[in-house]
């Protein structure tokens, strides 16, 4: 009985799925999806190497601490930081000074109420404070922004697929839309006339849908003046911030190896140590 | 149960006499993974997937007990706090993803024990008991990992939780009550974590006692073997200790240095990127997927594409959705009925050559196809796919190995373990 409910079951369920598989099938044929600009022009990550990538990876400090110029200056005009607090920048090499002296100095201040009256004020940030955002709520962003919600960048890197180099590749891939082609080839606006960009959007075929509503960030080279003196072409720029982002979204990364690399060498000693004992027991058991 | 030969527990000192008299529960340990406790002797690396399905269960309770001092299971709060663990609090960051990733380890042991427990028919008589309970602990499993998944708040928790509560509403006319007081609610929201986060707490410990009664039904008729033979004598058998927990440790040092070098080294390697987006219920992900150890599940919910109905007529019968729903659920369920769809004396799959076939060159082909595709957009080539692969996997436990079983002619057993071993009969052989 069993067998012959199971043996009705499984015709009836490998039934459905083959008459389904005919159906897919002949609408594939009928009508064949039709190529999206989404689909053929969308880019992968550029490749691009990090001081901190790889099992024994380290963040670059001074790397760091360039990203946070980068971010300070450019970003933080939009794009909230909210997960990270002022006492974090500790791990990018500040002092305690320099920490509070980055904190106090920070464009946007922390709001608060003013201690008289009871009205909302503001009041500079401390290092307690987690870096304060540049809207006060989504509808502020938004309004000053197109409709358009800067996400916060805290764990972008994290967010995206391959997120640094994603961050790099988004910031570096701003293009002239008009005559565009992608490395096989192939013009954009040739294949999808109607992909053109709308108003108000910019072309990146770095972003998922190819049109970002961010313009390009990073403009031209020096838009920042960094204090190790490095140069500041566009790319050093890119590379910065993402390395910074990178930190923002895994900041004990380093503990994370680090610890990874003990508990490694304790369990292959384990190991080793768990394998000969297992010998020594069965040597004289034929198994 | 055990058998004659079994070592019985003599304690030695005055305290441990006084206690068994009492309260024998060291002579229970004794006996379910002690000396006490006589094993197969030719047990090969796929026995020891047991021991570390237990090992990860206790990973996840451990860890999952210190997060949950510092997770705050609100709708506001939720996806901070966690952060707050990755961050701020001692450790945090290692007990996260320790729990995150060892949810992946625990699902790909068990499954490997599962396989182990399906090629060497550890299902048949007289240990079918065994397998309904172990059927029993992986369905709570897959419970428990879809509760936990939902608790960061994240856009993958939030949409993951909406697309597997909404297989409810398939149900005909109940559905979509059901659904709701489920959810506590039309979507998920503050009612639905809370009392998913209760219910991720419980029911580790649900399974846990589920555990108990497995290894119970397990000492009754004791351990298979690859021979798939029962166990005849004494010479095929060790003491589970020293034999078995040496062997065991080795293993497990294995199993915790693959462990580690993800957690420490690829941690999000097994994750979905969206889960570090704050879950946003206006803003629906491009696709949706589940954690891994879902899609080859999720890929049949999606193979249905094809209403049951009379041809012509326009009237449905059972709709393509409930169907995928219905199948989705049959494919685990199925496994309740595996010990009496697989007729064949023969246990082990080396003495089965075509058993043997099927189950290499179809039903494990079918799952890793399953597995990819359950990933993929519903493209046409992934949809194809995974049609094939589901209606095998079907044809495989419902149609194929209850006729397998009937024509078979398996090889020849050896007459004993010892002798499969040794080359020896076991009434002659020596250790």
């Amino acid at each position: 009985m069993v067998r012959l409910v199971a043996f009705l079951v499984g015709l009836f369920f490998s039934g459905m799925l083959l008459i389904g598989l005919g159906d897919t099938v002949i609408k594939a044929i009928q009508e064949p999806a039709q190529p999206s600009a989404e689909y053929e022009f969308h880019e992968t990550p550029l490749a691009v190497s990090f001081a901190h990538d790889g099992p024994f990876g380290k963040y670059d400090r001074g790397q760091l601490q360039r990203g946070l110029k980068v971010y300070s200056e450019v970003c933080a005009a939009c794009h909230s930081l909210k997960l990270v607090a002022f006492r974090d920048f500790a791990a990018l090499g500040y002092n305690e000074d320099q920490v509070k002296a980055l904190a106090k100095a920070w464009k946007t201040e922390v709001p608060s109420i003013n201690p008289e009256t009871g009205e909302p004020a503001s009041r500079p940030a401390i290092p307690a404070d987690k870096i304060p955002s540049p809207f006060a709520n989504e509808t502020a962003a938004r309004a000053a922004n197109n409709n358009a919600l800067p996400p916060d960048l805290s764990l972008i890197t994290k967010a995206r697929a391959d997120g640094t180099a994603y961050v790099y590749s988004l910031l570096m891939g701003y293009r002239d839309q008009a005559g565009y082609k992608n490395t096989e080839g192939k013009e954009l606006l040739k294949e999808f006339p109607d992909a053109a960009t709308p108003p108000g959007l910019h072309f990146n075929p770095w972003f998922a849908n190819l049109n970002i509503a961010m313009a390009s960030p990073i403009v031209g080279d020096d838009q920042v003046t960094y204090d190790d003196g490095t140069k500041a072409t566009k790319e050093q720029m890119a590379r910065d911030v993402s390395a910074f982002l990178a930190w923002t979204a895994e900041p004990k990364m380093e503990n994370r190896k680090s610890a990874g690399w003990a508990a490694l060498g304790f369990l292959i000693i384990f190991t080793v140590l768990a394998w000969m004992s297992y010998k020594t027991i069965w040597a004289d058991k034929k198994h | 149960m055990s058998f004659p030969w079994a070592q019985e527990y003599k304690p030695q000192g005055t305290v441990s006499k006084w206690v068994d008299e009492r309260l024998p529960l060291p002579r229970l340990v004794y006996n379910a993974v002690g000396a006490g406790y006589p094993v197969p002797r030719n047990l090969n690396y796929f026995w020891n997937f047991g021991v570390l399905a237990g090992v990860a269960l206790v990973i996840q309770i451990v860890t999952g007990i210190v997060l949950a001092m510092h997770y705050y299971a609100s709708i506001d709060g939720a996806f901070n706090s966690v952060e707050h663990i990755m961050r701020d609090v001692n450790a945090g960051w290692f007990l996260r993803y320790a729990h995150m990733n060892g949810a992946s380890f625990f699902f790909i042991v068990v499954y490997i024990h599962i396989f182990r427990g399906l090629f060497y028919g550890s299902y048949k008589a007289p240990r079918e008991m065994i397998w309904l309970l172990g059927v029993t602990i992986f369905l709570l499993m897959m419970a428990t990992a879809f509760m936990g998944y939902v608790l960061p708040w994240g856009q993958m928790s939030f949409w993951g939780a909406q697309v597997i509560t909404g297989f409810f509403s398939a149900i005909p006319l109940v559905g979509e009550p059901l659904r709701q007081w489920l959810l506590g609610g039309f979507a998920p929201d503050q009612a639905a974590l809370n009392r998913f986060f209760s219910l991720h707490y419980l029911m580790p410990f649900v399974i846990a006692g589920v555990i108990i009664l497995h290894i119970w039904a397990l000492h009754i008729p004791g351990s298979s073997n690859p021979t798939g033979v029962s166990i005849k004598g004494e010479q095929d058998t060790v003491p589970f200790h020293p034999y078995y927990t040496a062997k065991d440790g080795f293993g497990l040092g294995i199993f915790l240095i693959f462990f580690v070098a993800v957690t420490f080294f690829a941690p999000n390697m097994l994750g979905h990127p969206d889960n570090y987006i704050p879950a946003n219920p206006l803003s629906t992900p491009a696709h949706i997927v589940p954690e891994w150890y879902f899609l080859p599940f999720y890929a049949i919910l999606k193979a249905f594409t094809v209403d049951f109905g009379i041809p012509f007529t326009g009237i449905i019968i059972v709709p393509a959705k409930l169907m995928g729903v219905l199948a989705m659920f049959g494919s685990i369920l199925l496994l309740f009925f595996l010990p009496w769809l697989d007729t064949s004396p023969v246990r082990s799959g080396h003495y089965r050559p075509l058993f043997r076939k099927f189950f290499w060159f179809g039903l494990i082909p079918s799952l890793i196809v399953l597995t990819y595709c359950g990933g993929k957009p519903p493209y046409t080539q992934w949809v194809v796919l995974s049609q094939i692969a589901a209606a095998y996997y079907f044809a495989h436990f419902l149609i194929i190995l209850p006729i397998v079983s009937r024509i078979e002619r398996p090889l020849p057993l050896p007459n004993s373990i010892t002798e499969a071993v040794t080359g020896k009969p076991l009434e002659t052989a020596a250790a």
